[in-house]
């Protein structure tokens, strides 16, 4: 029996402490619509996309309504492009990324995501085509967003790859130099990503997955920083209890979504996600949390620490409410999405070299952080294989989303609107040269701990 | 179907008459009312059901919310699920 008390809470955490599910996400599967000829396969994917996600939004609305949680984004995950179209005769991707963005369009969906390639262990044509394709395709579309996977801990870290991308962030910048550089704000390198993962702008419709799937990525940072403060004083084994609590809560109506989902667009449930997302919006920022746990500022000594217990008891107390849990599941970090990221950059106690170490213990890496125009490649390249290296290692998942702005300093700040939020230009106070380290190329072999059979 | 309906908004005369009118004319069943005064505001939580297929929901909703919005008020209606989710294992 519900008491009055559990529906003002609930209905507290959904108008005040912002509370929201931040997605709906429908994997679909282009495996079936490979095609020699481009234009044909353009035609294949526009058909499934718009003919399988035709309800996605309206249904994403209903439930909204029905229940009064707010669904911030219905997207569309596919799968990797550079798998889905390696069958085309072509030199170029571009038109692919157009035919997505249309049929997102058509749809009214939020994001679509699976321009990817899955390059770990090294390229095929249609992989070398895909990454060269990405910053024209990124310049020329409004909502795809593009990934690629170049480290895992069974493969190692292509290093090749993480050369190229240091020069595609680059290029993809310049094109969309008018913008802030908005089409790296859709690209993101990962390390070990996995197959199923709700959010953007990293999400692809893994090879191994089925056909149609609907999974949930929750939100609610400032549901949990709320209940953080009635706990002043109280020790960690308190705050972690307290999280676990709030977590599963949370959880538990993101799994609810889920399944309501599933059941009226007849597509199966996949995952939930368990990410604290946080949003540019105040109140609604994983950074508070941790200030709220008693760092003065986040970035301070204690830090990594503060996020370790956060991320920890996030899953276990998520890990509960869902019937499946996977994707990236931890703490988001994105500089420019998260209030509090954004003022411990301006106030000095955050850094990337801080927000790199923060990365060893929360889901996902370096993400949303705008950095000056004139950063070289090769630096972006070694801040990559940086991440790659700490992923592979430690058997998790870790991503860069870096934007070199083009004309911007340290001081400026960069606007990109809506839920990417505004990033000031963070400085990377190391100035000396990778070129020679990144100029190697090859393969870091995969590491002792990959052999585990 | 189950909903929680909540209202909260300054008191005055007649808003339990305003609100259970409504929900009998769309053939909404109440099962249980909580409802206290604080500090001059009202708070009522309602368990009704739905008793009638032809009732929209969204229909029921927009009508309470404007309703409401002309004398001040706060109502929403949520099934009932989202509460059972999160308050019971």
């Amino acid at each position: 029996m519900i008491t009055i008390n559990d529906i003002m809470e609930t209905n507290r955490m959904i108008t005040e402490n912002k509370l929201d599910v931040r997605t709906i996400t429908m994997g679909i599967s282009l495996r079936d619509c490979a095609h020699p000829n481009i234009d044909q396969f353009c035609r294949n994917i526009y058909d499934k996309i718009t003919k399988s996600g035709e309800f996605l939004v309206k249904t994403g609305k209903d439930i909204e309504s029905e229940y009064g949680i707010p669904i911030i984004n219905k997207r569309v995950s596919v799968t990797p492009i550079a798998i889905a179209a390696e069958a085309c005769k072509t030199d170029t991707y571009v038109p692919i990324a157009e035919a997505m963005d249309k049929a997102a369009h058509e749809i009214g969906i939020d994001f679509i995501g699976g321009f990817s390639a899955l390059v770990e262990k090294g390229y095929t044509n249609g992989d070398r085509i895909l990454i060269k394709s990405i910053p024209q395709a990124l310049a020329t579309t409004d909502i795809v967003c593009s990934s690629v996977n170049l480290g895992s801990t069974k493969a190692g870290i292509n290093m090749d790859c993480v050369r190229e991308m240091g020069e595609v962030i680059k290029r993809a910048a310049e094109l969309t130099r008018d913008r802030e550089a908005i089409g790296c704000a859709k690209l993101v390198v990962f390390s070990n990503a996995p197959g199923d993962n709700p959010f953007m702008a990293g999400a692809f419709h893994g090879v191994s997955e089925a056909e149609k799937v609907v999974s949930v990525g929750v939100s609610g940072p400032g549901v949990v920083k709320h209940a953080l403060e009635g706990m002043k004083g109280a020790d960690f084994s308190e705050v972690a209890e307290t999280i676990k609590k709030t977590a599963f809560k949370i959880t538990r109506v993101g799994q609810l979504v889920a399944k309501e989902a599933s059941k009226r667009l007849g597509v199966p449930f996949g995952i939930i996600d368990l990410s604290l997302a946080p949003t540019p919006a105040v109140g609604d920022s994983v950074a508070h949390i941790l200030e709220e746990m008693g760092v003065e500022s986040c970035g301070a000594p204690g830090t990594t620490a503060a996020l370790a217990l956060l991320n920890d008891a996030v899953k276990k107390g998520g890990l509960m409410a869902s019937s499946h849990v996977g994707g990236l599941s931890g703490a988001f970090i994105p500089v420019s999405e998260d209030a509090g990221m954004i003022n411990a950059i301006e106030a000095g106690s955050l850094c990337i070299e801080k927000l790199e170490a923060m990365t060893c213990v929360c889901s996902v890496g370096l993400d949303m952080i705008a950095v000056e125009g004139d950063v070289s490649a090769s630096t972006i390249s070694a801040i990559i294989a940086d991440e790659a290296a700490i992923g592979m290692i430690n058997n998790k998942t870790t991503a860069v989303r870096i934007i070199p702005v083009p004309g911007k300093k340290v001081g400026d700040v960069a606007n990109f609107g809506g839920l990417l939020g505004r990033c000031p230009i963070v400085p990377i106070r190391n100035q000396f040269s990778s070129d020679a380290f990144i100029a190697r190329g090859g393969r870091i072999p995969a590491p002792i701990r990959s052999l585990t059979n | 179907m189950k909903l929680v309906v909540t209202i909260v908004g300054k008191d005055r005369v007649g808003i339990i008459a305003m609100v259970s009118n409504i929900l009998a004319e769309k053939k909404v069943n109440i099962l249980n009312i909580n409802q206290n005064i604080m500090d001059g505001f009202f708070n009522m939580v309602m368990i009704v059901e739905m008793t009638d297929d032809k009732v929209k929901l969204q229909d029921l909703q927009k009508t309470l919310k404007e309703k409401g919005t002309e004398i001040n008020l706060d109502i929403k209606v949520q099934h009932q699920d989202i509460f059972n989710v999160m308050h019971n294992v």
